[in-house]
């Protein structure tokens, strides 16, 4: 909902399962707004076809349904004959007639027959309902699988340009809403569609006229209904927006407690929630009281057509044109009627919602995927480390250029530093290189091998990184640092631990490799977060290394110990360091100065200063502030 | 979800309206069928079409009566439950600003934003569904009985033995359900944490070549879903059969004991009718009844998680007599403080004694985890110590009020939170009455005027929520104007200026000096160079201060303060 689409990667979701349009609930669920697929008719055979390999399980589920639906529709009317029996045995008293009787063996048959109807379709119903589980949950396994498969496949613009509310909203909820769709709606459509047929056809047999009473409400529950559900969707959007903005306020102050309470603003913030909050509740009742007027206006609808039943069938019965069980049948039937009918009126909405998601799922599905892979792809056995930049150019949107004829060399074991002011696009260097993102032209390549003509995967294992926003999962630390390198040991992964100098904080830790962290991994601190990152590289051991701001939030002091390894680490293998501190920046063989997502300057550090460009003015802007301190 | 009773307190009049009127409204329901068999056992039977007619007039007003009860019904609980959701929300909201610190961390904050929001609608709305369709079913209980055994009481034992298995059969499939339901939430989250994971870590795991081992993540959590769903499903797909095979089997044994009771002259055969509706009814109603166990377990698990923060105390309290502070403004004192985070073995700090004056500058140096911000987060009084005092103005802080004590500080936190509205009312948010004046000077000491003159708007643009149209750099600079602003006694800032440029940062300290004049001046930094020139340095190494003094005493005294310097600047930059 409205909420998923803000405060990516770190929100905890645990109802994702919402109870929102198209939940289903009958009647109650009526009068939401719905929303609506663009293309209805094709997304719904792609779903359908979804269905395809339970073709004989579904067969299955139409027969059962309507062999129970069938069996519990006759029943009615055999009950009816039993009641008339007993009535006319009745009526033969009270007229005193010689010998009358009630004929209970005919009742006990028809007893005995109906128990055997009621148990067959029971049976029935229930083997219906068991299968179903099975196809509808297979099919949204199967669906979620595929999008998984998909996500692992897009190109990293497809991430970059959606947040992570979105595309999970998309592969949970809308799967989800798909899935109790599948389960309970489809069933029920089976079910309604053959009662209501059956029901129709029953009455008719019994009464033409009095069908015509129980048929002729029928238009007149859909306008009620139609009316309502107009008027409380207007209720429903404004509570959807008192919702939205109520969320965004709460989040908002959660998030910025601290310096709500650090400059006294809290009064204000209750009282801005309050005024959300009664807005809220003004639209939030009187959707739920005229959305809640549907069902008693359709129960008295309903009503009006017993009332006329009973009328006009005493009377038809003392005009003898019908029995008195037929009465009893029919008041059956027209209950049985009425619910069927209100339900379709709602699995239209719920099927249309549920085309809406799987709509939602499939534009997952049918993104372009990454550039195939070359065919006769290339590998690298023994990685050097050298990468040549040749004419490259590069933009994230078409006409927006942002490298353009770049060209560098990098021969093994140097250090490249790229600086420049916050937000320069220093990442866009890495996307290029562990080809997260296709180049528009020019080449680049990894000891001599064009990087398109390698399998990503084997392109992306000559390279390690540390990124600048940690990434951990709900883990242990072991399992966390072993992520390097699938089966590492035991030895290598304390080893790594303690090339990256984690292994002394991860035992003071109550249970050291085995501490789980928690979904925030806030149980340990951001520097301690980077160690484990580190290690993690240490682990993969690459041949080239690339450290995103890596040590930025790694304090000083173990800083001093990070660098320390990293230099060890960095021995003989080329790497990439987008840096913040001179002392790293001075030592590269190379740097390159990025400035609104271009490469502005490369050189060393003398040449640029020589240069006096934009570098040596980032650079004496530091060194001046420093000579005016110290002295 | 028993315990959240509570807060329907103020609606217990609606309440009451409500269970009233389903009660009616149940009546009525079930006074249509009594009135038919009126008309089979009166008017049909003597062929009285009058009366029939009559009497069917009368169960139009009836119906129409039973409508009224039930929209009525349906007015009084949309309050109550809106109502009830508002309160709770209201009372959850202000509950979690007195929190301290310490308990958003214990909670967590998107956790307790999920809390605020979601859960509470989730319970609002089965409160909903409780008063209108979980009263009905004890109300057609106790009604059809009722009339039921005016009817017929011999045949009422049908009833007495039907209800009892349906009951058993509800309560059986509750019992198999209701922690299987459970399991599936669970595994629901499960699913949903891998796939979050997956996407938010998608470049690690691309680089790491560990694409295979995410999917076989993903297809074990959707395997374990599937499972427990089909299960679930499997077990749903028995209780509607059972439950029409148990109201069925009754409807027949109604018609074999009524016909023999009809046959013995003690009973009409209307009645009879009228009985089965009966029945039918309770059934129906039970049935419903059933239906809503599958909202229960959704539901208690985030009455769960409601209470969980109402019953989280805030250990921060002001004090019964607040006192003034007398000393010197914007003096703050450390005394042997220690404090240590809740379950952690070892203190944060310990022993921390320092003091810091008017007009100085202090600053504090540290590696990872050596409490830089776990201590300065004591002065604005977000924990409260272990042992020890902090003073503010010579008062301990846990002496005065927290808004006396926040008035006096200008803070500036590592992460700069900026809120929904424009850049001028952001940096108000530091001194409400400050005027356009004050605002620009503030913007333009934190070298945030340029950038605001690029936008479109300059001072009246808007900042989007969390801030996302800004950089990094420039949240830091609003949040320095904000603090600004406020001209505070004390100004704090928690590294501050990591997101700025060097030249930026240069600048931006160079401003700051005029500025801060007579205030007592705290910084947090990593780069030596933000603090080389402070009045005093401490040196904090594992939550102890190792060394005290400026950056030329410190480079003689201290090991550690040496090996920070040496990391970052070179040999005639320190000299």
């Amino acid at each position: 909902m409205s909420k998923d689409s803000k405060n990516q990667g770190h929100e905890q979701n645990p109802g994702a399962r919402k109870a929102g349009p198209g939940g289903g609930f009958g009647p109650m669920g009526m009068g939401m707004p719905v929303q609506k697929a663009k293309d209805f008719k094709g997304t719904l055979k792609r779903l359908v076809s979804y269905l395809k390999p339970y073709k004989l399980q579904l067969i299955s589920v139409l027969i059962t349904a309507i062999i129970s639906t069938v069996f519990s529709i006759v029943s009615p009317k055999i009950m009816g004959n039993a009641t008339t029996k007993l009535f006319e045995g009745l009526m033969m008293k009270i007229n005193r007639v010689p010998g009358a009787k009630i004929d209970f063996d005919y009742i006990g048959q028809i007893i005995i027959l109906l128990i055997g109807l009621y148990i067959i379709s029971a049976i029935f119903a229930y083997l219906q309902g068991y299968i179903m589980a099975g196809v509808a949950q297979k099919t949204v396994y199967n669906l979620r699988k595929e999008v998984e498969g998909k996500i692992n496949r897009l190109p990293l613009k497809y991430f970059d340009s959606r947040t992570h509310g979105e595309i999970l909203s998309r592969a949970v909820n809308d799967v989800d809403n798909i899935s109790t769709t599948l389960q309970q709606s489809l069933t029920q459509l089976i079910t309604s569609v053959v009662t209501i047929i059956g029901v129709i056809i029953m009455m008719l047999s019994i009464s033409p006229l009095m069908t015509l009473i129980v048929i002729l409400t029928l238009p007149l529950s859909g306008v009620a209904i139609a009316k309502i559900a107009k008027k409380s969707q207007q209720f429903f959007k404004g509570q959807q927006k008192s919702l939205g903005q109520l969320n965004g306020h709460v989040e908002e102050m959660y998030t910025g407690h601290k310096v709500i309470k650090v400059f006294g603003h809290e009064q204000k913030s209750i009282e801005q929630f309050e005024e959300i909050n009664e807005k809220l509740y003004q639209s939030g009742w009187k959707a739920q009281f005229v959305s809640g007027m549907i069902m008693p206006l359709m129960s008295f609808i309903n009503n009006i057509g017993y009332v006329l039943i009973s009328v006009v069938g005493g009377i038809l019965v003392t005009k003898n044109a019908i029995k008195i069980g037929d009465i009893q049948a029919f008041i059956q039937y027209a209950r049985q009627f009425s619910q069927p009918i209100a339900q379709t009126a709602s699995i239209a909405n719920v099927i249309q919602s549920t085309i809406a998601s799987a709509e939602r799922v499939f534009e997952i599905l049918d993104e372009t995927e990454e550039v195939p892979e070359a065919v006769a792809a290339e590998v690298i056995t023994e990685p050097k480390g050298e990468v040549t930049f040749e004419h490259v150019a590069f933009g994230y949107k078409e006409n927006e250029p942002l490298i353009d004829d770049m060209n560098i060399a990098v021969k093994p074991g140097q250090r490249v530093a790229i600086v420049g002011p916050t937000g320069a696009g220093k990442t866009t260097l890495i996307n290029l290189l562990m080809r997260f993102y296709e180049i528009d032209s020019g080449t680049i390549l990894i000891d001599g091998v064009d990087t398109r003509e390698m399998k990503r995967e084997h392109l992306r294992s000559l390279f390690g990184m540390v990124l600048q926003d940690t990434w951990l999962f709900n883990s242990t630390i072991r399992d966390n640092i072993a992520y390097g390198r699938e089966g590492a040991t035991e030895d290598e992964i304390v080893a790594a631990a303690r090339a990256a100098n984690a292994d002394h904080f991860i035992r003071t830790l109550p249970d050291g490799y085995e501490t789980i962290l928690n979904e925030e991994a806030s149980n340990i601190s951001q520097g301690q977060k980077q160690l484990l990152t580190i290690a993690r590289a240490i682990l993969a051991n690459p041949a080239i290394l690339i450290l995103d701001e890596a040590t930025s939030s790694v304090d000083t002091r173990t800083e001093v110990q990070i660098q320390k390894a990293m230099d060890h680490l960095m021995k003989g293998r080329t790497s990439f360091v987008i840096a913040h501190r001179l002392s790293t920046i001075r030592d590269a063989d190379l740097i390159l100065v990025m400035n609104h997502g271009s490469v502005i300057e490369k050189g060393t550090h003398e040449e640029l200063l020589e240069k006096d460009g934009f570098y040596a003015d980032l650079y004496n802007s530091q060194f001046t502030s420093n000579q005016r301190n110290a002295g | 979800m028993i315990k959240l009773s509570r807060f329907l307190k103020p609606f217990q009049i609606p309440i009451y309206f409500v269970l009233g009127l389903v009660l009616l409204q149940s009546l009525a329901e079930l006074y249509l069928p009594t009135l038919m068999a009126d008309i089979v056992d009166k008017g049909v039977v003597t062929g009285d079409t009058a009366y029939i007619w009559k009497i069917g007039g009368f169960m139009l007003l009836v119906a129409a009566g039973g409508m009224i009860c039930s929209l009525a019904a349906s007015f009084y609980s949309a309050k109550a439950a809106s109502g009830f959701g508002k309160l709770l929300r209201t009372k959850v909201f202000s509950h979690v600003g007195d929190f301290s610190l310490h308990e958003f961390d214990k909670l967590g904050t998107a956790s307790l934003i999920t809390r605020t929001t979601n859960d509470i609608t989730q319970i609002q709305q089965v409160l909903v569904m409780m008063l209108r369709m979980m009263a009905m079913a004890p109300m057609m209980c106790i009604g059809g009985i009722i009339m039921a055994y005016s009817k017929d009481s011999k045949l009422t034992l049908v009833l007495a033995v039907a209800l009892p298995i349906l009951v058993l059969a509800i309560v059986i499939i509750a019992k198999k359900g209701i922690p299987l339901f459970k399991a599936m939430q669970v595994k629901l989250d499960n699913l949903n944490r891998v796939l979050r994971e997956n996407l938010t870590g998608i470049r690690v795991i691309r680089s790491f070549n560990r694409v295979e081992h995410e999917k076989k993540r993903f297809d074990a959590a959707n395997w374990d879903l599937t499972q427990t769903a089909i299960k679930v499903n499997k077990l749903m797909a028995a209780m509607m059969p059972i439950m029409m095979i148990v109201l069925n089997l009754s409807t027949v044994a109604i018609i074999w004991f009524g016909g023999i009771r009809i046959s013995n002259g003690h009973m009409q055969v209307g009645d009879m009718m009228a009985f089965i509706q009966y029945a039918m009814q309770i059934m129906f109603s039970f049935i419903m009844l059933s239906m809503m166990f599958v909202m229960i377990p959704r539901a208690s698990v985030s009455a769960v998680r409601i209470n969980e923060v109402i019953d989280t105390v805030a250990d921060i309290k002001n004090p019964a007599n607040p006192v003034l502070g007398k000393g010197a403004k914007g003096q703050v004192e450390f005394r042997n403080v220690t404090f240590s985070y809740p379950g952690a073995e070892m203190p944060a700090i310990s022993n921390i004694s320092f003091s810091m004056n008017p007009g100085e500058v202090t600053a504090i140096i540290g590696g990872t985890g050596s409490g830089k911000s776990t201590l300065i987060n004591l002065i604005p009084r977000f924990y409260d110590v272990d042992s020890g005092n902090v003073l503010v103005d010579g008062v301990d802080v846990r002496e005065m009020t927290q808004e006396q004590l926040r008035e006096k500080i200008g803070f500036v936190p590592q992460q700069a939170v900026l809120f929904t509205g424009t850049i001028a009312e952001n940096i108000r948010y530091g001194k409400e009455d400050a005027t356009e004046d004050e605002v620009r000077h503030a913007a333009e000491i934190a070298q945030a005027n340029e950038f605001i003159s690029d936008m479109p708007d300059g001072f009246d643009a808007t900042i989007a929520q969390g801030g996302t149209n800004v950089s990094g750099g420039q949240k830091q600079r609003l949040s320095i104007a904000r603090a600004l602003v406020r001209k505070p006694e004390i100004y704090i800032f928690d590294d501050s200026f990591s997101a700025l440029d060097f030249k930026t940062d240069a600048k931006l300290r160079g401003a700051l000096k005029g500025e801060t004049g007579d205030s007592t001046v705290l910084i947090v930094a990593q780069r030596v160079s933000t603090i080389i020139d402070a009045d005093q340095i401490l040196v904090l190494d594992n939550g102890e201060i190792t060394g005290i003094g400026t950056h030329k005493e410190l480079m003689e005294s201290s090991a550690v303060y040496r090996e920070i310097v040496m990391s970052q600047l070179s040999e005639e930059e320190i000299a």
